[in-house]
């Protein structure tokens, strides 16, 4: 199919998000100020008061409120967005797990952001790791460009009545939120090709009156809960189509993660979010000088994509899996435990170590990233790491 | 789709998740009245007719709306529903109501 020639723009991370918005053609927007995701809802409530964008904007009293009308205001049918952080996720929280329990699909920006105390506004994951066992399904770009498009895809997965799921797009706090990069945008038409108005499985009709949110007791609570279950394994699969069609008009390819020359290195560092282009960049220059260490990127962290994860790493010879949150008293980060038992059910023996980085925005520079490769390789050499876990950089 | 499709076969036990209505949305109004309470009952009240001087305290208390107000103000207990809690038993002030074991 012949595309139009597509401008480049420059652009920073949340402006990014919320073109995508726009261009979505949401109905409904409700959200709490919160940094460093407030860009994003400062510009759509720009885009709706100067008529660019058709869309009821509500600023509610707080993040829980702000959810709970994105959940009425889907189920009475409308395209729903909403974005938040850190303090305001965790407010969420509740409504969080109502959401995708009552299948109700809408597509959130997390501004990943460190959680208090102390109090920190910087990057991190913890903020929407507590969210993990929702049944969101949990999206992670490493850069502008991809926050822009996964905005796209994530309204589209969310939608497709074999998911009917919330979507989180999760962009690193300032790294990508207020980071100016270069961007190519699709056009409105190629928008709204790819999201046509919502067409809903089912809405609240005044006329045929339905219960929402109702009270499950133990007789149907676990086939309730089966249902997200199986809805939530769904959309992993309906990922790759919904992503395909996307290609098709933006020319630009999803998948489960990005991987840089993962499938025949010796060493690999999974990871998620923007640390991947760090990674890249040293890995490309240990690929020169005939080190072979690969990367991955995990685009979807929910779903888990195991399958295709077990496929990539079956020859590696170490992994070092990269957290920027911690289970406190766990055995590592959250990456990392899901990493152990993919590795462990599926009987891959390859050494594996955890390396916690970057909490509360510390900065990962590209001379660290070669060193966490230079390492995965040393594991690779002598088949074991000599701990599970490790703290970059921290002053112990 | 009717109340009593819904609920029957979720009360004899015959269904699986696909069944169910997505993220437990409820389809029809009113699917309460076909989930019998009645049966959860150990216990239910026992009215007797010579001691009951028509207050319909019962009436008010019952939090089931299991009491039955007639059009001569006396009561009948919906054993359809009562899920014999007692508290008609404690407010009725004649002590016309009893429990009595099921």
């Amino acid at each position: 199919m012949a595309r139009q020639a597509q401008e480049r723009i420059a652009i920073m991370g949340d402006e990014a998000v919320a073109l995508a918005v726009k261009q979505s053609n949401v109905d409904v927007i409700a959200a709490y100020p919160i940094t460093p995701q407030t860009i994003i809802v400062e510009r759509l409530s720009e885009y709706v008061a100067n008529g660019e964008l058709d869309a009821a904007f509500i600023q509610a009293e707080s993040e829980h409120s702000a959810l709970s009308i994105c959940v009425g205001a889907s189920l009475a049918g409308a395209r729903v967005f909403t974005s938040t952080a850190s303090q305001g996720l965790a407010l969420m929280h509740e409504i969080v797990y109502a959401t995708s329990s009552m299948r109700v699909p809408m597509v959130m920006a997390i501004a990943n952001r460190s959680l208090n105390a102390p109090l920190n506004i910087h990057c991190e994951h913890g903020d929407v790791m507590p969210e993990r066992d929702s049944g969101w399904v949990h999206l992670f770009a490493t850069n502008v460009q991809e926050a822009y498009d996964l905005t796209f895809i994530a309204f589209k997965l969310s939608e497709h009545p074999d998911a009917q799921l919330p979507v989180s797009v999760n962009l690193d706090a300032f790294i990508l939120t207020h980071s100016v990069e270069p961007l190519t945008p699709i056009s409105d038409d190629d928008a709204s090709k790819f999201l046509p108005p919502r067409q809903p499985l089912y809405s609240i009709d005044f006329d045929n009156p339905a219960t929402f949110g109702t009270m499950a007791l133990p007789d149907t609570y676990m086939e309730f809960k089966y249902q997200l279950k199986e809805a939530a394994e769904r959309a992993g699969q309906v990922y790759p189509k919904v992503a395909e069609e996307y290609a098709r008009i933006s020319g630009r390819r999803y998948w489960y993660f990005n991987s840089y020359m993962a499938d025949d290195a010796d060493a690999v560092v999974l990871v998620l979010g923007s640390t991947y282009g760090t990674l890249k960049a040293a890995a490309r220059r240990l690929r020169e000088s005939g080190l072979k260490v690969g990367v991955i990127g995990l685009t979807m962290f929910r779903p888990f994509p195991e399958k295709q994860l077990v496929e990539l790493l079956k020859n590696a010879k170490s992994l070092i899996v990269m957290d920027r949150a911690y289970s406190y008293g766990g055995l590592g980060g959250p990456l990392y435990m899901e990493t152990l038992a993919m590795l462990y059910r599926n009987g891959l023996r390859v050494p594996a170590m955890n390396v916690v980085y970057g909490l509360g925005g510390r900065d990962f520079r590209l001379d660290e990233a070669e060193s966490v490769l230079k390492m995965a390789l040393d594991g690779a050499r002598r088949g074991r790491f000599d701990e599970h876990v490790i703290w970059w950089g921290v002053r112990a | 789709m009717s109340a009593k499709k819904i609920v029957e076969p979720i009360v004899k036990g015959q269904f699986t998740y696909r069944d169910l209505p997505i993220g437990a949305m409820i389809p029809v109004p009113a699917t309460s009245l076909e989930y019998k309470t009645g049966v959860w009952r150990t216990r239910q009240p026992k009215i007797d007719y010579g001691k009951c001087i028509k207050c319909l305290l019962c009436w008010v208390f019952c939090p089931d709306a299991a009491i039955k107000r007639l059009d001569d103000d006396s009561v009948k207990v919906d054993y359809e529903y009562c899920k014999g809690c007692g508290v008609c038993e404690t407010v009725c002030p004649v002590k016309a109501i009893s429990m009595e074991e099921v």
